[in-house]
């Protein structure tokens, strides 16, 4: 692979990787950038604009630019330990079927047909009723239900590598299980897998800002842009345009992730303008 | 109405790499009269495809033409509008390509797309008169049952058929002009050459001009009146055929004509040894009840090449599969040093795995594009030799080495930096590292233009020498067998039709599918496509 120059890089992917490290620098250093607590009442409440309070307060008196900030914490956090699990499971699992083949093959696909049968936030909805609506719980049951993508893209690309000539020397060999998938598979399906873990990212974000936004996501008084939203809603109505902050956040991390994705595509698929 | 029918003057064609442009045709010129037949060969990469499709004034995307002309029938291709030029294409000038399943429609029957050209893009008859004529143009490229057999579709139909399918879909406006882009390189040659005798017949009767462009020799021989010789986007030499044949005037013409010299002495197989490889009796099937190898038997002795020959389907590749144990036999034994091998791949041990090689045809897909030279090669050594950090580099210096590449050029590049040659030759040296005393070589020179493949046999005879191997050559190409092995199997229909020492096989009498494959290879002699034709009605 040859070396990425900055220049060959597009613009709005370079905007895409600012913004991302930005927000990521916020989530990490959250308690030394935000002026205020958390959950910390500093005022009365729907204060505006200006003074001590640079983007006003909520609902409660809370100052709503550390919420923000507490919130990238939050909802990034949260949706990337989601995304993570559901591409490490996911992944593996359409690796092994595509390698194993046969009933396992079988057995696995057959199951996460069922699974994406029954619709995404209906069916993240009833279980989060029934197991509680606690932070693991959440990363849990959203990770299972965004790793049946995962695991039909892993087996669909790793299908097309497993016919190739270097995977039946490799068995001629009598490599291992695991040398098949680390060294001769893998590889040569990280570009589409990678591209995909960012849109996933996106879709996983939005999933947990839906259900906050439900009342069945992260849980008060921890600051979340999905709930922000919610809770300050009502301030639409008096011509205020603080709730759209948080989803102008959401706005912007996905338009952002999606441009470098683009161009990481883009790369992978070798087309050159 | 003029003589000559196509002039390219000073043409000049660019292809895109990156930001910059290469340049790929540097200047050829060309003349064609009508009616007459212009070869055009040369290696791949020495832009035989893209001159014949600038003829027609097309380049593919990437490409761009920069410089001179290509005149048509007085008209100038390059200045004239893309609506005018397509006016012409297909009516005038059409086009045949060499992979006739990747270029039919397979959601249309043959006939549709036969017809789709005269009745409903140029207008030029309708739809009945079209049928009508398409019918008569499958019965002058002796498809048979030409009434019927448009009315199927692609897959229907065997590869020979449809790549005369596609000849007679060019045909159907009896254009001026057709280009042939190597119509019968995918094809047996037991196909080949009653596809080389449809189209010359098929020609000559409409008195279409044409440019056949081929990188076999022997078969532009049978077809071409004049020869034209490509070298990386240079014209080496243009001369009559015949002219050409018995005096090619440059060098490289020469070299071309110099590739089929390489020869083996054949060795007879040892007495009374052990063979490294005994087939015995082996039948296997795919599925259950329909045997795909029915009771194949032959040795392979150490130091010697068995070449298994036969056209596809035949079976050669799945006896490597039972071999390698990827596909298990259900009847008979596989004996490597009088050892029966177990017929499962996961029963055998790592010895026995390392063993039995294997090079494959293609190197594009049997080479990790992710994996340098150094992990590709390594990897066997480390597995079965248990060598690591100096010793293993040393042992991938010395298998470079061994296959004529510099190891400091070589050691850390990927395959996708290497070109057809070079990956293949990396493809031997990892079944070398595996120290095996057998190799099965599936194809191996199939894909490579003919001097690179002189190369690879070469190489391979010197190990083969040098280590005492045993060979089993899977080929179609019987220029190949003649050049390296020592005992020739036949096979057809999963069957051994007969196996002989080389110098036995190539003496009559043949048995009756040997003397067809042998009589199908196209040779030097521009008679030898109608002696041919004319022996089998008589026979």
């Amino acid at each position: 692979m040859t070396a990425i120059s900055l220049r060959s890089v597009p613009l709005t992917a370079i905007f895409g990787i600012v913004v991302i490290a930005a927000f990521a620098l916020t989530g990490i250093f959250a308690n030394l950038l935000a002026p205020y607590g958390e959950t910390q009442i500093v005022g009365m409440e729907f204060e505006p604009w200006g003074g001590d309070f640079v983007l006003g307060t909520d609902s409660l008196g809370r100052d709503m630019l550390s919420r923000l900030i507490y919130g990238a914490r939050n909802s990034i956090g949260i949706a990337l330990a989601t995304t993570i699990i559901a591409f490490v499971v996911g992944a593996a699992l359409g690796l092994l079927a595509a390698v194993l083949g046969g009933w396992i093959d079988q057995a696995l696909s057959r199951f996460v047909d069922l699974m994406i049968a029954i619709p995404g936030l209906v069916f993240a909805l009833l279980l989060l009723s029934i197991f509680g609506t606690s932070i693991p719980m959440l990363i849990l049951i959203i990770s299972v239900l965004e790793l049946t993508r995962v695991f039909r893209l892993a087996r669909a690309v790793a299908m097309d590598i497993v016919v190739m000539d270097y995977v039946e020397a490799a068995r001629l060999r009598g490599e291992g299980l695991w040398w098949l998938v680390r060294r001769e598979i893998l590889p040569n399906i990280m570009a589409p897998l990678v591209a995909e873990f960012g849109l996933r990212f996106c879709f996983v974000f939005l999933a947990i800002s839906a259900l906050s936004f439900l009342g069945l996501g992260i849980q008060p008084p921890t600051a979340d842009w999905g709930s922000m939203v919610r809770d300050n809603a009502m301030m639409i109505t008096f011509g205020d345009i603080t709730p759209l902050l948080p989803a102008a956040c959401i706005a912007l991390l996905t338009v952002s992730i999606n441009f470098v994705v683009d161009w990481m595509l883009h790369r992978a698929s070798g087309l050159k303008d | 109405m003029s003589d000559t029918l196509l002039t390219i003057r000073d043409l000049k064609i660019e292809g895109r790499q990156g930001d910059r442009w290469q340049p790929i045709i540097k200047g050829v010129n060309l003349e064609l009269k009508r009616g007459e037949v212009l070869g055009l060969i040369g290696e791949s990469g020495a832009g035989k495809s893209t001159l014949g499709l600038a003829a027609m004034g097309y380049t593919r995307d990437g490409t761009r033409i920069s410089g001179g002309s290509v005149l048509f029938d007085g008209l100038d291709l390059l200045s004239l509008s893309e609506r005018r030029r397509r006016r012409l294409r297909g009516k005038r000038i059409a086009y045949v390509a060499q992979s006739a399943a990747a270029n039919f429609n397979p959601a249309h029957r043959l006939i549709d797309q036969t017809v789709e050209a005269p009745a409903a893009i140029h207008r030029m008859m309708g739809r009945s008169a079209a049928e009508q004529e398409a019918i008569e143009l499958y019965a002058a490229l002796r498809l048979p049952n030409p009434d019927e057999i448009g009315f199927r579709y692609p897959h229907q139909v065997s590869g020979g058929q449809l790549q005369r399918a596609m000849t007679a879909m060019a045909m159907a406006c009896k254009p001026d002009l057709i280009i042939f882009d190597e119509p019968t390189t995918a094809l047996d040659v037991t196909t080949q050459i009653e596809v080389l005798s449809a189209i010359r017949t098929a020609v000559q009767e409409i008195g279409t001009a044409a440019i056949y462009i081929t990188h076999d020799l022997a078969v532009v021989a049978q077809m071409a009146d004049r020869i034209k010789i490509l070298l990386r986007g240079d014209e080496v030499e243009e001369q009559e055929t015949r002219a050409m044949l018995a005096a090619p005037k440059e060098e490289y013409s020469r070299s071309l004509w110099a590739v089929r010299s390489f020869t083996s002495e054949e060795r007879p197989a040892p007495e009374a040894a052990t063979p490294v490889l005994r087939v015995r009796d082996v039948t296997a099937e795919y599925v259950p009840g329909t045997p795909v190898l029915q009771d194949v038997s032959f040795d392979i002795h150490a130091g010697r090449t068995v070449a298994v020959v036969g056209e596809s389907g035949s079976g050669k590749s799945t006896t490597a599969r039972v071999i390698t144990g990827l596909l298990p036999q259900v009847r008979g034994t596989v004996e490597l040093d009088g050892q029966a091998l177990p017929p499962r791949l996961p029963d055998r041990s790592k010895d026995q795995l390392r063993q039995v090689q294997m090079i494959y045809q293609s190197a594009d897909t049997a080479l990790n594009p992710k994996q340098t030279i150094r992990e590709i090669i390594g990897r066997p050594a480390r597995f079965y030799l248990g060598l690591t950090g100096r010793a293993l580099e040393a042992k991938v210096r010395e298998l470079l080495e061994a296959i004529e590449l510099d190891p400091d050029t070589f050691i850390d590049r990927l395959p996708g930096a290497l070109s057809g040659g070079q990956k293949q030759r990396i493809g031997i040296a990892r079944a070398l590292a595996a120290e095996p005393k057998f190799i099965i070589c599936d194809e191996v020179t199939s894909a490579l233009d003919q001097l690179v493949a002189e190369g690879i046999l070469r190489l391979l005879k010197r190990l083969q020498d040098e280590r005492d191997l045993a060979y089993m050559f899977i080929t179609h190409d019987l220029a190949t067998v003649k050049a390296i092995a020592d005992h020739v199997v036949v096979m057809q229909q999963g069957r051994v039709v007969e196996q002989a020492p080389k110098s036995e096989m190539f003496t009559p009498p043949h048995h009756p599918y040997t003397e067809l494959l042998l009589s199908s290879v196209p040779e030097m002699d521009p008679d030898w496509l109608d002696r041919t034709i004319r022996a089998r009605r008589k026979g």
